[in-house]
């Protein structure tokens, strides 16, 4: 099983399973990190932490521990340079 | 539910209509555009939202547009977010249901914008979708038909442009229609929970709606149903337990019968985002999306490892070049303003109590606060700009791996770096952060951040009492190396509390990061125009009242009881000369002289003074004598009274400043009545400590009180602080004579 956080920046996955509840999950759900929805990896910040992704249609900065609720399967490596 | 009185309504009363969005979606600046700076700025009851209510001319006449924060979602963890479900429901105390809701949408983002007007859509009232930033969708190939969306949500859509005051007549003819007799919005289809929550609200609105609604007497709407039901360890749900205790089984138990194969947030969410797709196909028309938009090649360098790093620094550093560099001409026209006005009414009004409370109370008092305004809306100028344009974002970043390390997150990190200015737009900055314990514990901290008020302070002590060796082959100054170290001093406190608060009386789960990185754009002057308006009118309001008020007290016990006569008390008592004139200057001849001896003897025989002898003892652990301890009671107000007031007592009457060598000459002759110095470095440096540590700023006190809407977190503050600063205080004292013994 990979996890959101396990995608290399610059990478494509699609989410498979949302596993976060509680305050987390929902605000998740609500930002749009619904089963079935692409994401992209843009890049992690300078310390390593948090991650910067591309979902729907804006940017989302979330930590690598939330991003390991987030399921994925990888659709892709190709994209930003 | 259609109102047929609506118009009879619309006649008796004020008509109101809440205005909802995203953060980033332009809902602050289409607030300004629809109400101009017709605003009044309160709290709720209880929680520490800010109340903003503006009023809008339309062609049914003047209604309130109640502005609430922004927000992705109607699910609640917290009673501040609650407030929002809690007016839309007409559940808020003495607050009345809104007639409407404006919800605030921005175009280039669609599909999440619309995910919480699809649970306002839930609330039974009229909603008016103003579809904004449509020239950023379309800058990026996203076109949207406002005319078939609004016929899908079966509520108004109305294209602006906040910015640029597009749209906005249509905009205020559609609000004052839905809010004059609008009916709720009947779209296309409606969102049918999936089965798993359709289940459990069906438990849930046969088992619990009747013995909740009779426990608080008022009936349950569905929208609270569903939040109690899928917001699990919630706000809804804590309340629904509150009154009902029975609920608690009840809900595990709606909740295993929904026995979902994911979380009831993420079922809900799943849900909602495939009813919008549907709900809006053939809305939207998207071009190819171009390689490469502005946003992303900015953030290419604005968070890279090299160069985002660098334009982070020195934005930093232009921020506090222009507090402390730019804003000081204005500051001394400030204080030249009142010094005038000061001599003005000296030169014309007869000696008396009245001129000395107009000019020592009135004018010095709120003066010392007043000086502060420059430097406080530039600092509010330039977050402001960082904020609107989207860096403010990518700051926190930046920085949330540090802060993380003491349990806040990147949020914190430019409040608390404000608080070097000043810490009362640094307490109002940390509105950002939505966690109310991580906003809590910011608050907490900032205000022991150096600000510039201590450097006054800080100023003379080391100019008097540290010699200008020379270190590290003259590259540094002893002086200079203490100025660090006391800045150091208040950020490894400030970060130490932190992490200690956050462990303690704010321990709580770690608050999700999870933070959008807007669009950049240019912000818009007129929001920041507003804004600083709003900023410079609270404050001013504070310095009238709350400061002005403690001014005048410590005014008060400085001046009363008087001397029985002028200049001779202190000789008529039969005390020595030294202690009318503590310093030792000798008061003969010289009138300039003879007043400060006079202003010392008074200060020693008044109020404050005999408060300071008798709370000497306490202080005297520290090195300190009355004199210091009078000083620093009487610096309550403001951190830097403590200087014009050792200028009082040491005889060099109020009007000395940092750079006054007169006054470093004073305390540095002034002696213990058996004439050992009063100062040695030990007990210098100990007034440094105290003073880097203290909250004695009573614009802070206010400011925290308005920003937590509560004296607790205010008196708080104040005592947490106080403690840390005599106990820092008498260790730096004891330490230091130890080491010079």
């Amino acid at each position: 099983m990979t996890t959101l956080d396990q995608i290399r920046p610059g990478g494509r996955a699609r989410i498979t399973r949302l596993a976060a509840s509680g305050a987390l999950g929902q605000r998740l759900s609500e930002m749009g990190l619904v089963e079935g929805t692409a994401v992209r990896v843009v890049r992690a910040a300078p310390l390593g932490d948090p991650l910067e992704i591309e979902v729907q249609d804006y940017f989302l900065s979330l930590r690598r521990a939330e991003a390991r609720f987030v399921e994925v399967s990888e659709t892709g490596s190709h994209g930003a340079p | 539910m259609a109102r047929p009185d609506a118009a009879v309504a619309a006649a008796a009363k004020l008509l109101r209509v809440a205005v909802l969005g995203n953060p980033n979606a332009g809902k602050s600046t289409l607030f300004n555009a629809l109400t101009g700076l017709s605003q009044r700025v309160g709290n709720y009851p209880g929680v520490t939202v800010e109340k903003k209510v503006g009023a809008m001319a339309s062609s049914a006449g003047r209604l309130d547009l109640v502005d609430l924060p922004g927000t992705y979602s109607l699910a609640a963890h917290s009673p501040d977010e609650m407030v929002a479900v809690d007016l839309l429901l007409g559940q808020a105390p003495g607050e009345p249901r809104p007639d409407a809701l404006l919800a605030v949408v921005d175009a280039s983002n669609l599909e999440r914008n619309l995910y919480l007007v699809t649970q306002l859509l839930e609330t039974g009232l009229p909603v008016v979708v103003a579809l904004n930033m449509m020239d950023v969708a379309e800058g990026r190939g996203v076109h949207v038909d406002a005319a078939a969306l609004s016929e899908r949500l079966g509520a108004p859509v109305v294209p602006t442009r906040a910015d640029r005051r597009i749209g906005i007549d249509a905009l205020r003819a559609a609000i004052a229609a839905a809010a004059a007799g609008g009916l709720p919005p009947r779209p296309a289809h409606r969102f049918a929970p999936p089965p798993p929550i359709a289940a459990g609200l069906a438990l849930l609105r046969e088992k619990l709606a009747p013995g909740w609604a009779h426990a608080r007497g008022r009936p349950v709407h569905e929208v609270e149903l569903l939040r109690a039901l899928v917001d699990e360890g919630g706000h809804a749900e804590a309340r629904l337990i509150a009154a009902l205790p029975a609920a608690r089984e009840e809900l595990a138990r709606a909740r295993a019968a929904a026995r979902a194969e994911a979380p009831l947030s993420a079922l809900e969410a799943q849900g909602r985002y495939r009813y919008l797709r549907q709900l809006t196909a053939g809305c939207v028309r998207r071009d190819p999306p171009p390689r490469q938009t502005w946003t992303d090649r900015l953030d290419h360098v604005l968070t890279h490892k090299v160069w985002g790093a660098l334009v982070f620094a020195a934005a930093m550093v232009l921020l506090f070049q222009s507090i402390f560099t730019w804003a000081r001409p204005l500051m001394e026209a400030i204080d030249a303003g009142f010094g005038r006005a000061g001599g003005w009414i000296g030169a014309w009004m007869p000696e008396g109590a009245l001129r000395s409370l107009l000019i020592d109370g009135v004018i010095g008092g709120v003066g010392a606060i007043v000086i502060f305004l420059p430097q406080i809306l530039l600092l509010f100028l330039f977050l402001g700009i960082l904020e609107d344009c989207g860096y403010m974002a990518r700051a926190a970043f930046l920085m949330d791996r540090l802060m993380a390390r003491v349990g806040l997150s990147g949020k914190s990190f430019i409040p608390m770096l404000s608080g070097f200015a000043c810490a009362v737009p640094a307490v109002m900055a940390t509105r950002v952060i939505e966690n109310r314990r991580d906003r809590l514990a910011t608050i907490l901290v900032t205000p022991l951040m150096t600000c510039s008020a201590r450097l006054p302070v800080y100023a003379v002590l080391i100019a008097a009492f540290v010699p200008p060796t020379r270190l590290l082959g003259g590259f540094l100054s002893l002086p200079a190396v203490t100025l660090l170290a006391l800045y150091l001093l208040g950020i490894a406190t400030a970060v130490a509390m932190a992490f200690l608060f956050k462990r303690t009386l704010l321990r709580g789960p770690t608050p999700p990061f999870v933070l959008e990185l807007p669009t950049y754009k240019w912000p818009a002057p007129r929001v920041l125009a507003a804004r600083l308006l709003d900023r410079t009118k609270a404050f001013l309001t504070r310095a009238g009242t709350v400061i002005l008020a403690m001014s005048l007290i410590v005014w008060a016990l400085a001046y009363f009881p008087r001397a029985p006569g002028p200049a001779a008390a202190a000789i008529h008592d039969g005390r020595p000369a030294a202690a009318a004139a503590p310093s030792g200057i000798v008061a003969e001849g010289d009138p300039a002289l003879l007043d400060a001896a006079r202003d010392a003897a008074q200060l020693e025989q008044s109020l404050l003074g005999r408060v300071g002898r008798a709370v000497e003892p306490a202080f005297r652990p520290l090195g300190w004598d009355w004199r210091i301890t009078v000083a620093a009671l009487a610096a309550f107000p403001a951190r830097e009274i403590v200087v014009s007031t050792l200028g009082t007592i040491f005889s060099l009457g109020g009007d000395v400043d940092e750079g006054s060598a007169d006054l470093q000459a004073a305390l540095q002759r002034a002696t213990w009545p058996d004439g050992r110095a009063l100062f040695t470095l030990p007990v210098a440096l100990s007034v440094m400590v105290f003073f880097a540590l203290c909250c004695q700023c009573g614009a802070t006190i206010a400011t925290i009180r308005r920003e937590t809407n509560s004296w607790k977190w205010a008196w708080f503050t104040f005592g947490y602080m106080t403690v840390l600063a005599y106990g820092a205080g008498l260790l730096t004292y004891r330490v230091g004579a130890a080491l010079a013994a």
